[in-house]
């Protein structure tokens, strides 16, 4: 193989180690998928490119960390409590502002929403500054396994599993249920679902409810890995959009998919070649621009 | 002009601000008749966003003086705009050496540390202690290469090795990969030649990965005591590290400290902050020494005066524009240790004002004469 022959010439470092980097790769992959599976449900479904992701996905992990500092409730209940919490103030947006919005050209959303994450992230670091503050690894999952090519700490496989649970339960609810048919028949034709006496707009506050919940989710994920960092959303969101634009907008196996590819991908570029590993992605975007405009999963309109 | 809103906020940001404003209120502007102005803004870490608000400051808005400046690749540049403007550059948060050394100007005072004092600090107490093979994680751009150089050079003259380098993007989040590496690479010492929420990161995530349980070591080449702050000790403890100011090292250090933190919610502060204070208070004992604000004068000035003030004791600047005080290698202390808030240092050794710094004949910085 020749690509572990280079590895084994350039760094010294059996084919082994790669298989390392897949994993860790798979791991950073399970939050791109994570935040790009909400943003894809939110445009698939309401046609609002949703710019305050990032912020909210931020604000998850704060909720973490004020749970635990504030109510002394630990990460379990944060796990629960963080995204119905994010949830809400999701709700909240979208009946207050978002909703004013559908209406007019998708360019209106998106310079809301992305107002709406500046002036959130700017009121994060006003109070707590820009160094983070700490959150610890739950202590059921500190630790790590010796797999002989590498060490795994346990958090880091739990995150992996995790994600690919509600990942998948995402798409069986809107592929696969009577539910999820609803919403896909309310993107399609609001006037015809309301019609079979659906509320639609409920319906929509609900959906956009849920996308930034899962935004909050993958914060409260992140939280014992990263710093909490007032700027933790902003790093990743634009990452976030290359992966939803490669993926096909709308598309929500295509965002799961593409998520824990390009995790792979970035993860091997960080062996390779570390200088580029956070332009791969976008480079990668240009490229899947040129040959399928819509996207790979995504369908041309 | 700073970083008033990304990763290096909390090391030079806000707080910067206020401390140049206590040094105007300590100098005494009003009662001796100077009325100083202070402008800020945020240079986003980029060379190009600081260049062309410099230019702007320097041709349209009558400033004569810009200070602090975080980021060694956005110093460098309006190191280069200053010197062509005939201003004055006072460099307190950037790091790398090469402002008093191959790009040195008339122009430009390094006030608080570089790369080669924390090499020299933190590099060679580590080799000397052991750790004599190294690893390094390198911040992408000036600052890490300059830092990554100047601890090479050193963990090399003590007989140490280098087994390995990556070079991760600014600002990198997740370094469970390049951490990887460093594993592998089995180098007892992991050399982190970045700053701010890189190194925090790669800290915490460090400890995930079992990289102090496995026998290895980081060593934070340039670490502020806001990094240990958001780390905790609990994480943070044993770390070695070099820095110019603590604010718990004598009478005057605490006086000077208490007043800052009462201004910056509690924070206490860091010392590229405690740069800035000293640093402008000495420009204005300059220019009212002269009774000009010419760049190029006063900088000439204040280097041939003798500095003094709270934060730094007395020192001197140095023909290539390079600050002189002592610096202190210090450990940071167990969760059990601290008495009280922002409690974090023990100090191991304080390296005397003449060794901490370049020697002035290794710089190759054409203002010195051979």
């Amino acid at each position: 193989m020749p690509a572990g022959e280079e590895i084994s010439t350039v760094f010294g470092v059996p084919v082994q180690a790669l298989f390392g980097q897949v994993l860790i790769g798979l791991i950073n992959g399970a939050f791109y998928a994570m935040l790009s599976l909400g943003l894809s449900v939110i445009f698939g479904l309401l046609n609002i490119i949703n710019f305050a992701h990032g912020a909210l996905y931020m604000t998850g992990a704060f909720a973490a960390y004020f749970l635990l500092q504030w109510a002394g409730l630990g990460y379990w209940w944060s796990l629960l409590l963080a995204p119905i919490a994010v949830g809400l103030l999701g709700v909240v947006l979208e009946k207050t502002m978002l909703k004013r919005l559908y209406h007019l050209d998708h360019l209106y959303g998106l310079l809301l929403t992305f107002g709406i994450a500046l002036i959130i992230q700017g009121g994060f670091r006003n109070e707590f500054g820009s160094s983070g503050l700490p959150y610890a690894i739950p202590s059921q999952l500190t630790g790590g396994y010796n797999l002989g090519f590498m060490f795994l700490p346990t958090y880091r496989a739990w995150v992996v599993v995790f994600s690919i649970v509600v990942c998948v339960g995402t798409w069986v609810v809107i592929e696969r249920t009577r539910l999820g048919a609803y919403l896909r028949a309310a993107t399609e034709n609001p006037t015809l679902v309301r019609a079979f006496g659906i509320n639609v707009p409920r319906m929509i506050t609900l959906t956009y409810g849920f996308g930034v919940a899962l935004a909050g989710l993958a914060g409260v994920l992140a939280a014992p890995i990263y710093q909490v960092n007032p700027l933790m959303g902003a790093d990743l969101i634009i990452v976030v959009f290359a992966v939803v634009v490669i993926g096909g907008m709308g598309s929500i196996m295509g965002s799961i998919v593409t998520g824990f590819t390009l995790g792979i991908v970035e993860g091997f570029t960080k062996v390779f070649y570390p200088e580029a590993s956070n332009t791969v992605i976008f480079v990668i975007m240009a490229l899947v621009l040129l040959v399928r405009p819509a996207g790979l999963f995504g369908r041309t309109a | 002009m700073n970083d008033q809103s990304g990763t290096y906020a909390d090391i030079t940001g806000p707080g910067s601000t206020t401390a140049a404003r206590l040094a105007v209120e300590d100098f005494g502007a009003a009662k001796k008749g100077l009325k100083v102005e202070i402008v800020v803004a945020d240079h986003l870490n980029k060379p190009d966003v600081g260049s062309s608000i410099a230019r702007q400051w320097y041709d349209a808005e009558k400033v004569d003086v810009i200070v602090d400046v975080p980021t060694s690749s956005v110093a460098l540049a309006i190191n280069q705009i200053t010197r062509d403007k005939g201003k004055a550059f006072l460099v307190s948060g950037a790091a790398t050496s090469d402002l008093t050394g191959k790009a040195c100007s008339p122009n430009t005072i390094h006030w608080t540390y570089d790369t080669w004092a924390l090499a020299n600090g933190t590099g060679s107490a580590i080799v000397k202690t052991g750790g004599d093979t190294w690893f390094f994680l390198t911040a992408d751009y000036a600052f890490g290469h300059a830092l990554e150089r100047d601890t090479e050079a050193v963990v090399v003259k003590n007989g140490g090795k280098v087994l390995g380098k990556v070079r991760q993007p600014f600002p990198t989040a997740d370094f469970s990969s390049f951490l990887l590496q460093a594993q592998a690479s089995k180098a007892k010492i992991i050399g982190l030649a970045n700053a701010g929420a890189d190194t925090t990161n790669a800290i915490k995530q460090g400890a995930e990965f079992g990289i102090v349980k496995g026998g290895q070591q980081f060593a934070g080449l340039l670490v502020f005591i806001s990094d240990v702050h958001a780390l905790s000790l609990e994480k943070a403890n044993g770390l070695v590290l070099t820095e110019a100011f603590y604010w718990d090292l004598n009478d005057k250090t605490r006086a000077w400290s208490k007043r800052f933190a009462e201004k910056q919610h509690g924070a206490m502060p860091t010392m590229v902050q405690a740069g800035v204070y000293s640093a402008v208070l000495h420009y204005l004992k300059a220019v009212e020494a002269l009774k000009s604000d010419d760049g190029t004068k006063v900088i000439a000035k204040m280097k041939e005066m003798p500095t003094d003030d709270p934060p730094f004791g007395k020192g001197v600047v140095r023909a290539d524009g390079r600050k002189i005080h002592p610096m202190y290698l210090f450990e940071v202390k167990k969760p059990a240790e601290a008495k009280g808030p922002w409690d974090y240092y023990r100090v191991r050794a304080t390296i005397p004002a003449e060794q901490a710094f370049r020697p002035l004949d290794q710089g190759e910085c054409p203002l010195v004469k051979k």
